[in-house]
């Protein structure tokens, strides 16, 4: 570089060259260590919590080893013979809790987003109640929705008694905030170009919506209900006030009133068992479950990168 | 005249050649948002319901049980003859594990917003967030048994400095292996939501203690942190009101002895562990038990109301800064 030799850029880099070094000879030894010992301490706090989960994903696989096998999913639970026990009567009470949790909450939660998204005015103070009581029951504690569960629908205005939808509907009401709130997100990020562009066309509100907001958030809102319902399928303390009874050895239905039973129920039921076979049964049940919600969330993760709309 | 010259030369606004309106009056659009709307409504209802449905029972209990001997009563024992329903027994057994859970959690979660936010790589903290959120997704029966099966024998008991506060050996439920274990579950709840706030804080703050010659650690301490304050105090409200509700772990880890105390190696009994314990099935409608559920559950909704509301003005105030 030829002007690299000319005075005044000679200067130049003598001058930055000085206040470099100054800067580094002046950085205090205490401050470099106390700044490792900081990193290091971040650091420490990332490894004490996935120390953590992986303490609990392998403690599941190494004691529920002995109790995995097809049994599980096709044997209905024993006190009498633990090592024939197995899941399937709350297998399946929780997949048809779930396809009730689906029903209630996918119409209803898409319609309240596309309620407060795309109707409502924030000027009017009912829709900001709509909105702050939202936020509100996303953080109510799960068992407070059991006993909504067992005071309104299982007795009182709804009075269904005992039966296996009591608990769908209860399930639902405890994540449809969260579905709420993902699909209000997903329908927010649907730019108002499109919106502006099929209503200048001469395309009703709601054929707008239904058209071209809709199929745009669909990737959004599935992310959001899937997640939901992966919450609903590990939750365990409302069950427990609605009737999800711990010894189903039958098959659940829907409307039957002889009870029924849930995967997290009856994981709990087998963890409360002293015995050997019943804890190794507790963790299978553990590990199926843990396989399952992982393979849930990792759909939604792929399905939300998969078909995410850059606009 | 052909339609690109209509478009060119617009009718005077006075008699415009069609109505603007449309055709029909368009009820089914109507119909549909009022059927969105009834939807909304459907959140605003529950909350009235979960209201309606514990203040019933909760006057009836205290009809029975006058309202200061809840309140203020320090004991809990519906089983005896007659019975007392202290409710800071149980109130205090909630918070014996919300602390030891705090203080895991909070040091623990703040760490690793911190580590995420400020010294991983993109891709590393692209990696390790989602990893720690499946903490959060993991059903509260599994962290449980975890908890009274290995945080307890293979962590505490060994752990726990002798004799100090009673001893640790021995004891098959504590309240710290209960608070361990929600420590755990809520450590995403801070990480991922400080990370976010401490994120958000504009790069130009940063680069400008960069210039003036700071450090990391003090780059992260004295701008960072500061700035996302509120992010991160709305995050830790919220992961208390998420531990002051939480059951199942309380259920298998604490214990079922209702006891006035902060000791965490004692085995207790949590607010919510007595309604999950009491209200299983045949519990019959109208009977004491059963209105004691509901005056239990009326204490923890407000509690945990009181504390969302907190948490909800926060982040909404840091919204405001940073938008």
């Amino acid at each position: 570089m030829a002007e690299a030799a000319t005075p005044r850029n000679r200067l130049a880099v003598a001058g930055a060259r000085a206040t470099t070094q100054a800067m580094l000879r002046e950085q205090p030894r205490g401050d470099v260590i106390r700044n490792t010992a900081f990193a290091a301490l971040m650091l420490l706090a990332v490894m004490i919590a996935l120390a953590g989960l992986i303490a609990l994903v392998v403690q599941a696989f190494v004691k529920g080893s002995s109790a995995l096998s097809p049994d599980l999913f096709t044997n209905p639970p024993s006190t009498a013979f633990p090592d024939k026990a197995g899941f399937r009567p709350a297998i399946i009470g929780s997949l048809e809790l779930i396809a009730g949790v689906i029903l209630f909450v996918v119409p209803i939660g898409i319609g309240a987003a596309l309620y407060l998204e795309e109707y409502a005015s924030k000027e009017r103070w009912w829709n900001r109640l709509i909105e702050v009581n939202i936020q509100n029951l996303a953080a109510v504690p799960s068992i407070i929705y059991g006993i909504l569960g067992l005071a309104f629908i299982v007795r009182g205005p709804l009075d269904l008694g005992f039966i296996l939808v009591a608990g769908s509907m209860t399930l639902a009401l405890l994540v449809l905030p969260m579905v709420i709130i993902a699909s209000r997100e997903a329908i927010r990020a649907v730019p108002d170009s499109i919106r502006q562009g099929s209503l200048a066309l001469g395309a009703t509100k709601w054929q707008t919506i239904r058209a071209q907001i809709l199929p745009a958030s669909v990737p959004g809102i599935a992310t959001g209900v899937i997640l939901a319902v992966s919450r609903a399928l590990g939750e365990t303390a409302p069950l427990l006030l609605v009737g999800a009874t711990v010894f189903v050895t039958f098959d659940p239905t829907p409307f039957s009133a002889d009870g029924y039973s849930a995967m997290p129920v009856q994981i709990f039921n087998y963890a409360l068992r002293s015995q050997e076979e019943f804890q190794a049964l507790a963790f299978a049940g553990i590990v199926v479950m843990l396989v399952v919600l992982l393979a849930m969330n990792s759909f939604a993760i792929w399905l939300r990168n998969r078909y995410e709309q850059r606009w | 005249m052909s339609d690109a010259d209509r478009i060119r030369t617009p009718e005077p606004a006075g008699d415009l050649p069609r109505r603007l309106q449309a055709p029909s009056r368009r009820y089914g659009e109507k119909a549909i948002q009022g059927l969105l709307a009834l939807c909304g409504v459907v959140s605003v209802l529950t909350t009235t319901a979960i209201v309606i449905s514990l203040i019933g029972p909760t006057i009836g209990f205290f009809e029975i049980v006058p309202v200061d001997d809840f309140l203020f009563g320090v004991e809990w024992a519906p089983q005896f003859e007659p019975p007392s329903f202290g409710v800071l027994a149980i109130v205090a057994g909630t918070l014996n594990v919300t602390i030891w859970a705090m203080l895991f959690a909070i040091p623990v979660g703040l760490g690793s917003a911190i580590y995420l936010s400020e010294y991983a790589r993109p891709r590393v903290r692209k990696t390790v967030k989602p990893v720690l959120e499946i903490l959060a997704g993991i059903p509260t029966v599994a962290i449980g048994l975890f908890a009274v099966s290995f945080l307890l024998p293979e962590v505490i008991q060994p752990l726990w400095p002798g004799d100090f506060l009673g001893g640790a050996t021995g004891k098959p439920f504590m309240a710290l292996a209960a608070g361990l274990g929600i420590g755990l579950m809520v450590v995403p709840i801070i990480a991922s939501l400080s990370d976010d706030a401490m994120s958000a804080v504009p790069r130009g703050l940063r680069e400008g203690a960069y210039a003036l010659g700071a450090t990391r650690a003090k780059v992260a301490t004295k701008v960072v942190f500061p700035a996302a304050l509120s992010g991160i105090v709305a995050s830790v409200v919220l992961a208390i009101s998420r531990a002051v509700g939480e059951t199942m772990i309380v259920v298998l880890a604490a214990g079922s002895t209702p006891k006035l105390t902060l000791n965490p190696v004692e085995s207790i009994q949590a607010m919510t562990s007595y309604i999950a314990v009491t209200a299983t099935g045949d519990i019959p409608t109208g009977s004491i038990d059963y209105k004691s559920v509901f005056a239990v559950g009326t204490v923890l909704f407000v509690m945990t109301l009181a504390m969302n509301v907190i948490s909800i003005r926060l982040v909404r105030r840091y919204r405001e800064v940073y938008d």
